[in-house]
């Protein structure tokens, strides 16, 4: 009889369903994998080495660039570090925008996850639709802070600028008409926060069109149900976080437990899953997004009602503003140093971690009193589910790692770093 | 928080006693050093007492301490980030390897699993080995790659570039052709710069 050895088969690095660069190297027995060996660094940029040869402002947009699918909280958690070693607290306005665009940044990575999560394993319409949903959060953004991706609107001691007073509207032109305009601009109409409460209004219709089209589908459910299950023991073992942690069961969010910024002044839920296989972190996901809409609506509501400044009045860290500095000495100097030989951040060391929609993304800032980082270390939640997928595909079929592989919302620019 | 902190800190004086360094509670945030022969039995105790339960290890990463301007002391750290999910607190805990040259700590993948892909790029990045590793291969650098790069003395644009070469008609490695340049060169600013009186 013919000797049957194990087949090796090289999964990506340009693999469609590899999110990016991922290089998994697969032993399968038949259709089983037997095992997985993923070999990641492929979009690694070193961006701690980087941070280490950049002021302390210059390092922030290299934060952006960590998981290019959520932004806005990795800054959040730089900030939060470099406030900690400053000692300064942030403006309560801006304490507000913080948690709602950290919101906005958790129901795009979702609607990102589902959607492609869905594509990866045979639903082709998902994405189309929550692209759709996440465009006009990324229209917020852009009318926020003049960029759809790469924000760095996130300052050490608040945020860059206060929220517009207009969001910009659709023109006429040879593909739409003037009444396809008129519509589409309606909800544009008033200031960013009317948009914003417009879409928070829309969102749960979109969520239940979403579990229409999912939650109950025979065939995304055979693709999920008991597929890559992890119990709570070894979730912890693991160091999962986020939704993937909550998914096995275990009842631990950083928004609740650690409270940041006003989470505490939050009302909210938090979603746990039970059998901890790839649906129940589905439908965690889903409903996190249903809480997140319920959080800005939240803070939408505190905002209008209460202006303020947005970042703090201390030119050693946040520059002044343009009109005063075209006018004073003092607010020029103040300027030119920031900006060259940047911010002074007395020595010592921080570890600060938010609930970022894929976990626990944790800084860890190390400063001599220079005016560099000394170092910078960056957790992010993907490497340890990334270096689960070995444990959670063994035993399934070849068709199954995909599943994995979305499940653990992959992101590699977050694992690679 | 930082009373709870204070409870945990008495608690590891306590239990463990001579076998760490005093811990430092700073910026509500609370930091242990343990020497590298204590490094393993220390961590199991962490995970494993009732009193601490340190399920989580959060991260683990390197560290290369030759330039920290003031510093005297052993060069390379391992320092992890420790998580108790049960008392919700976090220590630090910092293990320094005793030789400069070739540093070398006891691995803990033993004790949380998730140390595995840590320990890898803490090795990769620092070069700081870790005995009883299952697996300790690079990971985050090219296939072949030579050096450890997050070490203070490893240039920052590197030794080798990488570029297709039409004649060999094949990608080659040749020595960086890159000048290095600072635009900001880094300071560290006497005591009570910029705070005195008047002008400052």
């Amino acid at each position: 009889m013919a000797d049957i050895k194990n087949y090796t088969l090289n999964f990506g690095p340009q693999h469609p369903a590899a999110h990016g660069v991922l290089r998994l190297v697969l032993e399968l027995d038949g259709e089983v994998v037997v095992r997985a060996d993923p070999h990641i660094g492929l979009l690694h940029r070193g961006t701690e080495k980087l941070a280490e040869t950049r002021t302390w402002l210059q390092t922030l947009p290299y934060l952006d660039r960590l998981d290019y699918t959520s932004m806005i909280p990795s800054e959040h958690a730089y900030c939060l570090a470099v406030e900690r070693l400053l000692g300064i607290e942030v403006p309560i306005r801006a304490q507000y925008i913080r948690v709602m665009f950290d919101e906005i940044a958790r129901i795009k990575n979702h609607l990102l996850n589902i959607g492609t999560h869905a594509l990866d394993i045979g639903a082709m319409t998902m994405v189309l639709y929550t692209f759709r949903e996440r465009e006009d959060l990324f229209d917020v953004l852009e009318a926020t802070c003049g960029i759809r991706m790469h924000q760095a609107y996130y300052r050490p001691g608040g945020v860059y600028r206060d929220l517009p007073d207009q969001m910009p509207k659709y023109q006429e032109n040879r593909f739409k008409n003037a009444q396809t305009v008129k519509e589409l601009n309606e909800a544009r109409s008033g200031s960013l926060l009317d948009f914003l409460e417009d879409f928070t209004n829309r969102f749960p219709v979109y969520l239940s069109e979403y579990h229409t089209l999912l939650t109950d589908n025979r065939i995304w459910k055979q693709r999920t149900v008991g597929i890559g299950v992890v119990s709570p023991e070894r979730a912890l073992q693991l160091g999962f976080s986020g939704a993937m942690l909550r998914g096995s069961g275990v009842e631990w969010d950083l928004r609740k437990k650690q409270p940041y910024e006003v989470y505490d002044r939050m009302d909210f839920d938090i979603p746990v899953g039970v059998n901890g296989d790839t649906y129940d972190r589905y439908l965690v996901r889903m409903e996190e997004m249903f809480q997140a809409n319920r959080i800005i609506k939240q803070c939408i509501a505190w905002l209008r009602k209460n202006p303020g400044p947005v970042i703090i009045d201390d030119h050693k860290v946040a520059p002044p503003s343009r009109e005063k500095m075209k006018g004073s000495m003092e607010e020029l100097i103040h300027h030119f140093k920031l900006f060259s030989e940047g911010m002074h951040v007395p020595a010592g060391e921080a570890y600060v971690a938010i609930e970022h929609p894929k976990g626990e993304m944790g800084v860890w800032a190390v400063s001599d009193g220079a005016n560099k980082p000394y170092r910078i270390k960056l957790h992010t939640a993907g490497i340890p589910h990334l270096a689960a997928t070995d444990e959670m595909c063994r035993g399934h079929m070849l068709a199954d790692a995909t599943a994995v592989i979305g499940t653990i919302d992959l992101v590699l620019g977050d694992v690679d770093r | 928080m930082s009373a709870k902190l204070e409870r945990l800190s008495r608690q590891l004086q306590e239990t463990f006693g001579e076998r760490i360094g005093e811990p430092v509670l700073a910026l509500g945030e609370l930091t242990v050093a343990v020497p590298a022969q204590n490094y393993h039995e220390v961590m199991r105790q962490l995970r494993d007492d009732p009193a601490f339960r340190f399920e989580q290890l959060m991260d683990l990463s390197g560290i290369d301490y030759s330039e920290y301007t003031g510093y005297q002391g052993k060069r390379f750290a391992a320092v992890s980030q420790l998580l108790s999910l049960t008392h919700n607190w976090r220590l630090r805990v910092k293990a320094f390897a005793t030789d400069d040259e070739f540093p070398v700590l006891e691995s803990v993948v033993d004790i949380w699993n998730v140390a595995n892909w840590y320990e890898r790029e803490a090795f990769d990045l620092f070069g700081i080995h870790f005995e009883g590793h299952p697996d300790l291969r690079r990971i985050l650098t090219d296939y072949g790659f030579v050096g450890h790069p997050f070490r203070k003395d490893f240039p920052i644009s590197g030794y080798v570039e990488m570029r297709y070469d039409p004649e060999q008609k094949r990608v080659i490695y040749q020595p960086v052709t890159i000048e290095p340049r600072e635009v900001t060169p880094r300071i560290v600013r006497e005591e009570n710069y910029g705070k005195g009186g008047g002008r400052g």
